[in-house]
Order: structure tokens, then sequence, then C-alpha cells
């Protein structure tokens, strides 16, 4: 999957996690713009990772603070 | 002023505004004088304790006391040395044959701590390049092994098989696989479904750790966990444990059968960098851990005793960790932290305590009154356990 079919696909994953319906862009951040707490850190990743069949390790995520770096990791974990 | 201190100034505001109220602080309780497994001074007050993890009472054995006794007078009060130096004395090869025969298993490497046994193990056998899965609800000690040992580190939901299974296959080819759990989870008390998650790892060809710090002792036909009561226990790499709970003293340790397992002594800095266990302790540990291999009336008494306080709490209305009791933990979900810290403080006043668990500790943002029984609690003290949780819960208003 190519970025703009995975940022797509990415987009629709986080609806139902964007609660307070914040304009996405690539530098909005997921603990300050998105204000995810653990909980939906952990209950997003899995959606992401079924989503896509890849792991997103703890390691992994820790490099990934904003909503651009989500989709080029995803980009690049599916080889 | 800001400083390297100032990230913990949401945490200090959290504790300034709770305790301004006049609570007494959960986190800072002193035990005056210990009176029995089950009974102690606080505030110069009689307590029933029902927050220690003490499940089999042995902190007072007379045996144990005395096994601790006669080390102190026979080798000292402490080793001063590593245990691959001068810090391996009879007792710490004692308490390691009292291990390898309390599990029937070919080695044993004992800790100065549970949480030290967990972050050895794991961050030297799991290295860069190398895969761990794990619970997400796993221990802290768990997660600081995790991070201490550079391999990729991939949560799961709580118990949740598939999702273990589908991060499993997910693994690249070739790479070293790990897989994490716990026998009894100790914030809700609940347990794993271990035959179903071990069999998967398994198919994965992934190695399996398993805690079994809250179910030493009690669990299990001979007491050597969940996983021994589930008959999957010869399919367990690596069992962690703890002196700190049922046996009643301090100290970590791993039970394996892995044939190279010894090398562990050479490579597992958390075991090499630090002292030994001091002589009475370990005496205490080796006593206390052969008496708990014939406890078979203890167990039963504390499953007992498991039973009625869950069947008394939850029929006076509270909201508790788990549908059935599943361990000897029994958690009371609190509305929140606030109510919470007044309906422990409202237990203190009653002469209970127990523990007062609250996030991060706690899974999905939890306030936990976290109970833990004894087996030398009287089916007369769970009686007034009861009656205290009524009585604190109409007061604070968390019973309708």
């Amino acid at each position: 999957m190519d970025r703009a079919a995975t940022a797509a696909k990415i987009a629709e994953l986080i609806a139902p996690f964007n609660k307070k319906g914040v304009e996405l862009t690539d530098a909005s951040t997921f603990a300050g713009d998105l204000e995810f707490d653990s909980l939906t850190v952990m209950d997003f990743v899995a959606e992401i990772e079924d989503a896509f069949d890849i792991i997103i390790s703890m390691n992994a995520q820790a490099e990934i603070e904003n909503y651009g770096q989500l989709i080029d990791a995803v980009v690049k974990l599916q080889g | 002023m800001t400083d390297l201190f100032s990230k913990f100034d949401p945490l200090i505001e959290q504790r300034r505004a709770l305790l301004s109220t006049g609570l007494t602080d959960p986190f800072n309780l002193v035990m005056e004088k210990v009176l029995s497994p089950t009974e102690a001074v606080c505030n110069g007050k009689p307590t029933i304790l029902l927050g220690t993890y003490n499940y089999m009472g042995m902190t007072f054995d007379p045996d144990v006391i005395e096994a601790g006794k006669q080390a102190l007078d026979d080798f000292g009060s402490g080793t001063t040395g590593s245990r691959v130096l001068n810090g391996t004395y009879a007792g710490h090869r004692l308490v390691e044959d009292a291990l390898k025969e309390f599990y029937a298993m070919d080695h044993a490497m004992v800790f100065s701590t549970g949480y030290q046994a967990n972050l050895g193990i794991i961050s030297t056998i799991a290295g860069k390049g190398d895969y761990i899965v794990l619970d997400i609800d796993s221990h802290a000690s768990i997660w600081d092994g995790c991070k201490l040992g550079d391999a990729e580190v991939v949560p799961f939901k709580h118990n949740d098989i598939e999702a273990m299974d589908k991060r499993l296959g997910r693994i690249p080819e070739g790479a070293g696989k790990l897989v994490i759990l716990e026998g009894v989870y100790s914030m809700l008390g609940d347990i794993a479904p271990l035959k179903e998650m071990i069999a998967v790892a398994k198919k994965h060809g992934a190695m399996v750790l398993v805690d079994e710090a809250h179910s030493m002792g009690f669990i299990g036909p001979n007491g050597r966990g969940v996983a021994e009561d589930q008959g999957c226990l010869e399919d367990v790499d690596f069992v962690i444990g703890t002196f700190s709970k049922s046996v009643g003293t301090v100290g970590g340790f791993c039970v394996s059968n892995h044939p190279k397992f010894e090398i562990m002594r050479l490579v597992c800095r958390p075991y090499v960098f630090t002292a030994s266990l001091p002589p009475s302790v370990v005496h205490t540990a080796a006593t206390s851990i052969r008496k708990l291999m014939h406890a078979g009336n203890k167990r039963a008494h504390l499953w007992e005793n498991s039973k009625i306080l869950h069947k008394g709490l939850r029929d006076a209305g509270f909201k508790l960790g788990t549908e059935t009791p599943q361990s000897a933990i029994i958690a009371v979900i609190m509305p929140d932290l606030e109510r919470g810290a007044m309906m422990w403080e409202a237990l203190l006043h009653e002469g209970l305590y127990v523990n007062l668990a609250r996030p991060p500790a706690t899974p999905a943002n939890m306030t936990l009154l976290r109970c833990s029984l004894c087996a030398e609690h009287t089916s007369e003290q769970v009686q007034t356990i009861i009656e205290m949780f009524k009585r604190a819960g109409n007061a604070v208003g968390i019973l309708d």
C-alpha cells in the first residue's frame, strides 16, 4: 500500500478515537493534540496492527509522536 | 523554579489536593507493631491486615523464625558480597535446593528481590533483535526487564489469546521469541488461561516465562502455581517467583529445566552486580518453602476465606474485580481516587488495612481497594472484615 492509500486507511481507523474531532495534519501529536492516554494508545495501536497485519513494537511506538510519523512508520513496516 | 523535578509537579499537586481534605496519607502508613500475620498496631490501634500478600502466614511460623535466628548466630548479619564472589553461603544453596524440590525442576537461581528476578532473567535472555510478546497488564518489574534488554517489546490485550496469537504470527522469521505471562494478575486478582496461551506460544516456537508470584504456595495441588493447576507447568520454560509473599521474607527466584540454565549466573547483571541475600533471609526462606510443600490444609482454608470474603462483599453491593474468586486477591473497585482514599481511611478507622491501588499501577485507570487474604485469617476475622466494609461503604456513600 502506498503512502496515500495507507494515510486514507489510517484516517478511517483513527476517526472513532478522535473524540474531539481534532483536524488532523501530519504534525498533529497523539499525546498533545489528540490527548491519547496510554489505554487509548494501546487500543489504537492494536487496531492499526490488525488492519495492516504488522507489529508496531513499543520501541517503534516511542519514535512515533505525530500523525505523519505514524503514516511513515506503517508504510515502512508493510515492507 | 524549573528543574528536573518539574515533571513531577502534576503528581505533587494531586497529592496536595487529596491530603488537604484532611485524609490520612494512604502511602505513608506505619505499622508500629506487628502482632501476627493478620494483625498489627497502626496509629496506636489494633488493625486487621488485609493487604500484605502474606498468603500463607509464614512470617511468624516458629520454625521459620528459629531458622533465621540460628543463621544470624552462625553466619552473621549479611554477606557483603555478590553471589559470584564472596556472597554464596551454605544457606543460598540450601534455599535453591528447596526450590528445585518444591517445583520438581532441575535449576533454581535466587535473586535479592522478585523485582530483580524479572529484571535479570528477562533482560538477559531477550536481547537486541529478539521479540518479547507480553500481556499489557504485566507487573512493573516485567516491563522494566523488557526495557533493560533492548528486545522488541510487543504487548497484547489482557488475557486475549487471539491477540497474542496474531502478534506472534507477525514476528519475522528466525527472530528469538519470548512470551511473558503471569499466573495471577495482582491488581484484579484474576488468573490467566495459561494452558491455552502456552499452547499458542509453543505453536509459534516461543519460549515461555510465567510469573507465579501471587500463586506460589497456594494455587495448584502442590502450591506450584496456576500453571501446575492447569496442568501445563512442564511447558513453562522459566517460572519467576518471590519470597516476599507466601514464603514470608524477601528475595526472588527463577526455576527452569533448561539444560544451559546455569550460565545465567555469569551473564545476568542484576544477579552478579548486587549483594546476595543475608543468611537469616535464605535460611528462613528455605525452611518456609519446605513447610509449604505440606500445607494442604492451609491452602484449603485460604480458599475458603477467599470465597467467603468475595461472596460477602459482592452480596453487600460492592463492585469486585472478578466475577468469581480466582485467587487470594479480591479487588474492590472504587468510583474514583477521592472516594477510594476516603473509603481506605474509613476502613482504617474501623481497624482494617487494605491496599489502595491507583493508576498507573492499575489497569484501565481504576482505583482499587485491594484485599489479599491470609491462611491465618480466622473465619471470624473474615466475617468482621465484611461488616467493616459494609459500615465504611455506607459512611462514605459507596453503597446505595
